[in-house]
């Protein structure tokens, strides 16, 4: 029984996990945080180059290695060929593997654990990708984890490394650390009041990189974005976290400025706004996923602003994720066109929304009306 | 009226400018529209000029290696690195070192590593060369039938096998 139960994505998507949890969206602001670390086996050639043979060895010997480690008992387990489209994209919409795995030729796996903190894709760019996904801004916290993990597994396996230039990955942008860390930030007011464009060149220039909600590609639907390290060699762990918790703190700072100063302008209108955003949830019959995206995110700074109670945040976070293409298909038990989805997504968010508390919004200026 | 800048990629007119700093250099790339859209540089979601610098073998500094070079390890070539931006196996940085080492210090923010060592996986490796060699000098005391230089030989080796297996009886 174990064994199938590992392999099944019905009983992934059943189990609570940190992203989806009720307990775990706490925070405005950062949704969440994240770091990967990208190790090599010594001795083998990189996935990319990797004849079949020599994939499936690394795929047997990395599971072997993460089966031993304390923090993956009674893990998911999944080889990718395995896995159906739609499979597939549920977990790269759960944040758990990368587009560039879901479309991986033969010999890629991922291993997950129960509460879905940590996984581990096998064969992506390199023969291991270790990530650890916590809720809400906690850089130290996700480092002690994933740094704990990777010194485990170092016990099994023998890591590609080299004094000079640190852990060796098949693409040099990653040599060094080999660590990416990220944290998931909601930007609506910046993104309201055209500021993102700056906060991303001034990000660039203190070497952090913005990207959209799912990565390289990706679009920035939901005011949602990642902001990332961007160098991994010269600088230690702790050094590129420090700095990377600055940044973040001070977007935090310019994310919650431009609240204020669009509360203080025009209140009315940023009511407005998540007002309609509101009503259109509760009463529509046609969604696409972008703008389903850019409702809940209106939903999101609606609670941070307290119109609506702070318990519903969990709510909205679980459906930022359900309301994404691959879980809409997988809860409907069949894949259909993007037009039925559409149907299917009001039809979840008018359920969802149909108890959902009403805005509490004060008169924007009530001296005005006197 | 100066000559329209030409795209980086394909020499097509270039109307896409892009400037991005990164460790305090500017890095100023000139692409046209097709080739923009094909490298996601429209893309709001933000991209890596890194990135693209290297897959684009822009990066000025590298030197050209010499024909014919592969990797003694796993025979990946320089023209498949420039092709994919990434290397064939751990090995290929020795093999490239002339042609990846260059790049690196427009990549990242220095270009030796600062940060955690695989203690264990070192640890293990200097035993198992370790061995190797004892295990060379064994062979070779017993062929000049050096048996006090042997017996020592062998003491040693039991020694590093214990530190290997420290459980083992």
């Amino acid at each position: 029984m174990p064994r199938e139960d590992s392999t099944s994505l019905a009983a992934l998507l059943s189990a609570p996990s940190e992203l989806t949890d009720p307990g775990s969206s706490k925070t405005a602001i950062v949704l969440m945080t994240r770091i990967r670390l990208a190790r090599n086996v010594v001795g083998h050639s990189f996935p990319g180059w990797a004849k079949p043979a020599q994939r499936e060895e690394i795929l047997t010997s990395c599971r072997d290695a993460v089966a031993r480690l304390p923090q993956m008992k009674r893990c998911f387990n999944f080889a990718v060929a395995d896995l159906g489209e739609l499979e597939r994209q549920i977990l790269v919409e759960r944040h758990l593997i990368s587009r560039e795995l879901s479309g991986s030729k033969g010999g890629a796996g991922v291993l997950i654990s129960r509460d879905q903190a940590f996984s581990l894709m096998v064969n992506e760019e390199d023969h291991l990708r270790i990530q650890v996904l916590r809720a809400g801004l906690n850089l130290k916290r996700a480092w002690t984890a994933i740094n704990d993990l990777d010194s485990a597994l170092e016990e099994h396996l023998d890591f590609a490394f080299s004094p000079t230039l640190g852990y060796l990955t098949a693409c040099p942008t990653n040599l060094g650390t080999a660590m990416r860390a990220s944290a998931m930030m909601h930007l609506p007011a910046l993104v309201i009041s055209n500021q993102m464009e700056k906060v991303v060149r001034a990000v660039n220039q203190l070497g952090m990189v913005v990207r959209g909600l799912f990565g390289e590609g990706s679009d920035a639907s939901g005011s949602i974005f990642q902001i990332s390290n961007q160098t991994t060699l010269g600088e230690a762990e702790e050094v590129i976290l420090k700095r990377l918790g600055s940044v973040l703190q001070s977007i935090v700072e310019h994310e919650l400025n431009a609240r204020a100063k669009l509360l203080e302008a025009d209140a009315g209108k940023l009511h407005d706004k998540i007002g309609r955003a509101y009503g259109i949830l509760q009463n529509s019959h046609l969604l696409t996923s972008g703008e389903a995206m850019n409702l809940l995110s209106l939903l999101r700074l609606g609670i941070d602003l307290g119109l609506f109670p702070d318990d519903q945040r969990s709510l909205i976070d679980r459906l930022l994720i359900e309301a994404q293409p691959g879980h809409l298909q997988h809860t409907h038990r069949g894949e259909c066109d993007a037009a039925q989805r559409d149907v299917l997504r009001a039809a979840r968010l008018r359920s969802e929304f149909a108890s959902f508390p009403r805005p509490e919004i004060r008169p924007a200026n009530p001296g005005a009306a006197a | 009226m100066a000559n329209p800048l030409k795209c980086d990629l394909c020499s097509k007119p270039a109307t896409v400018h892009l400037t991005q700093i990164v460790n305090n250099k500017v890095h100023k790339v000139d692409l046209c529209e097709a080739c923009a859209q094909a490298k996601g540089v429209t893309d709001p979601g933000g991209f890596s000029l890194a990135d693209l610098l290297l897959k684009a073998s822009l990066t000025p500094d590298a030197a050209p290696p010499a024909p014919g070079t592969r990797c003694p390890r796993c025979g990946y070539t320089p023209v498949e690195f420039k092709k994919h931006g990434r290397l064939g196996c751990p090995a290929c940085y020795d093999a490239f070192a002339t042609l990846v080492e260059p790049m690196l210090a427009n990549m990242h923010s220095g270009v030796t590593h600062s940060g955690k060592v695989p203690a264990r996986s070192l640890e293990r490796k200097s035993l198992h060369d370790r061995l190797t060699k004892l295990e060379l000098d064994l062979t070779e005391a017993i062929k000049s039938e050096r048996y006090e230089d042997a017996a020592r030989t062998r003491d040693e080796i039991n020694q590093v096998k214990q530190a290997f297996h420290p459980d083992a009886p």
